[in-house]
């Protein structure tokens, strides 16, 4: 059982993760769709 | 049999609405157009809305020559040898000249027909067969586990347990079998969520469940792609077939009938799961990855030329397919070869998760808790038990030999 939980939270931890260092890494779909004029923040 | 397989394959890459393109080496001759000064007649008109291949090059060719135009005082100079039909065929077709200040080549191709054969197939076939599929694995588990009932542990239990699995071993499993629980629930709302939840729920529910299922769809997809590595060098060795597994396979691994063939750590039926959530897990995942990154890691028009130039086509009697595909085209196919391989992924998976639970008395255990009586051991895998019991008696020695030093 606590295998399972460890698992389960291991998804949400790399799920978390993974969203935020795409997203730093500029692969958000506003940055790879916009042109270099388009201002986003 | 790989002949059968490539072809049902094929068939159903086909149904993406590729066959009229495939199949253009063997479009019969052009009609005669000269009544309608080229331009499309009415047996071509009925034809297309029969669905049969027809070869419109006389109106993709036909897109006009900027190189003949006529001087720009001249009648219709100001034209540039290309009138508006013609410009908009170059548009229908992908063949004018664009240039877009945004979005890179991809945003050059306005007007994608095959679009609407993606959309209709993803609309009609995919949700009706994929659907499908699922309901009737369930229902046939539903009626064998009428007909057989439990598998149950013959032996009295003898109390004592052995280790099957380790912690880590477990944890990597759950890790995986978490990720595709809910990328396959996601992937479903998604497909279904216009149809099934709209109607109950309303647009607003829907809205919020697609827009959740598409995060934790991309984001999830993480976890399952390393897990599915780890699993994969955790148990690749196990996993090799051996002579032990055709005796398994004759005698129905003792899910049907009395029998209970030896096996070692994994038997014959836990190898078919083991590689097919390998091979159709990396299929799923290679796909995924071309759609989580769009545009970026087209797949399909080089997979088909390696096909093309091996002649697999030819053999279950196609034409070439197509190499020339439009971005927007290698996302489509990539959407649905996902969405096909994970239905078939997940109809495994539910035999799976039966066998693992109210099919086999015991099987839970095994990832549960990683402890397993004896009893289910010697039943289900002997030959793994003895080799477990070696090695706790050589244990003992082992240290008294060296205490004895």
């Amino acid at each position: 059982m606590k295998a399972m939980l460890a698992g389960f939270v291991l998804i949400g931890a790399i799920a978390v993760g993974s969203d935020f260092a795409l997203d730093y890494a500029g692969f958000s779909a506003q940055e790879r769709n916009s042109g270099a004029a388009v201002r986003l923040n | 049999m790989p002949r059968l397989i490539f072809a049902i394959v094929l068939k159903l890459a086909l149904l993406c609405g590729l066959s009229a393109m495939a199949q253009e080496a063997t479009t019969p001759a052009a009609p005669d157009r000269s009544a309608t000064g080229g331009a499309q007649t009415l047996d071509d008109i009925l034809a297309r809305q029969r669905g049969e291949p027809i070869d419109d090059s006389f109106r993709s060719m036909a897109t006009g020559d900027p190189n003949s135009a006529a001087a720009m005082a001249d009648q219709l100079g100001t034209l540039g040898g290309q009138s508006d039909p013609e410009l908009w065929r170059a548009l229908r077709y992908n063949s004018a000249d664009l240039r877009v200040s945004a979005g890179g080549e991809v945003a050059t191709v306005l007007v994608q027909d095959g679009g609407m054969r993606w959309l209709s197939v993803r609309q009609r076939p995919l949700r009706t067969y994929g659907g499908g599929l699922l309901l009737v694995t369930i229902g046939l588990l539903a009626i064998f586990f009428v007909l057989r009932g439990r598998v149950r542990v013959d032996a009295e239990k003898t109390g004592r347990t052995v280790t099957r699995f380790a912690f880590f071993e477990r944890m990597a499993h759950w890790t995986l079998a978490g990720s595709f629980i809910l990328l396959g629930v996601t992937g479903l709302l998604t497909l279904f969520g216009r149809v099934a939840i709209q109607p109950l729920l309303g647009k607003e529910v829907n809205s919020v469940l697609l827009i959740g299922s598409k995060w934790i769809h991309n984001s999830v997809s993480w976890a399952f792609m390393l897990a599915l590595i780890v699993v994969f060098v955790l148990w690749v060795a196990h996993n090799i077939p051996n002579r032990l597994d055709l005796v398994w396979i004759r005698q129905f691994g003792g899910i049907v009938g009395k029998k209970h063939p030896p096996a070692k750590k994994f038997n014959a039926g836990q190898k078919l799961i083991f590689w097919s959530v390998i091979l159709f897990g990396a299929s799923i995942s290679v796909s995924g990855l071309s759609l989580l990154f769009p545009f970026e890691l087209p797949l399909f028009a080089k997979t088909f030329t390696i096909l093309n130039d091996i002649g697999l086509p030819n053999w279950v009697g196609y034409g070439p397919l197509p190499t020339d595909l439009a971005p927007q085209e290698e996302m489509q196919l990539a959407q649905l070869w996902h969405a096909i391989v994970a239905f078939v992924l997940m109809a495994i998976i539910i035999a799976h998760i039966y066998i693992g639970t109210l099919g086999m008395e015991g099987a839970y255990d095994a990832m549960g808790t990683g402890e397993v009586d004896e009893a289910w051991a010697h039943q289900h895998h002997s030959i793994w038990l003895e080799e477990v019991q070696e090695k706790e008696r050589a244990k003992p020695q082992e240290a008294g030999a060296t205490a004895a030093e």
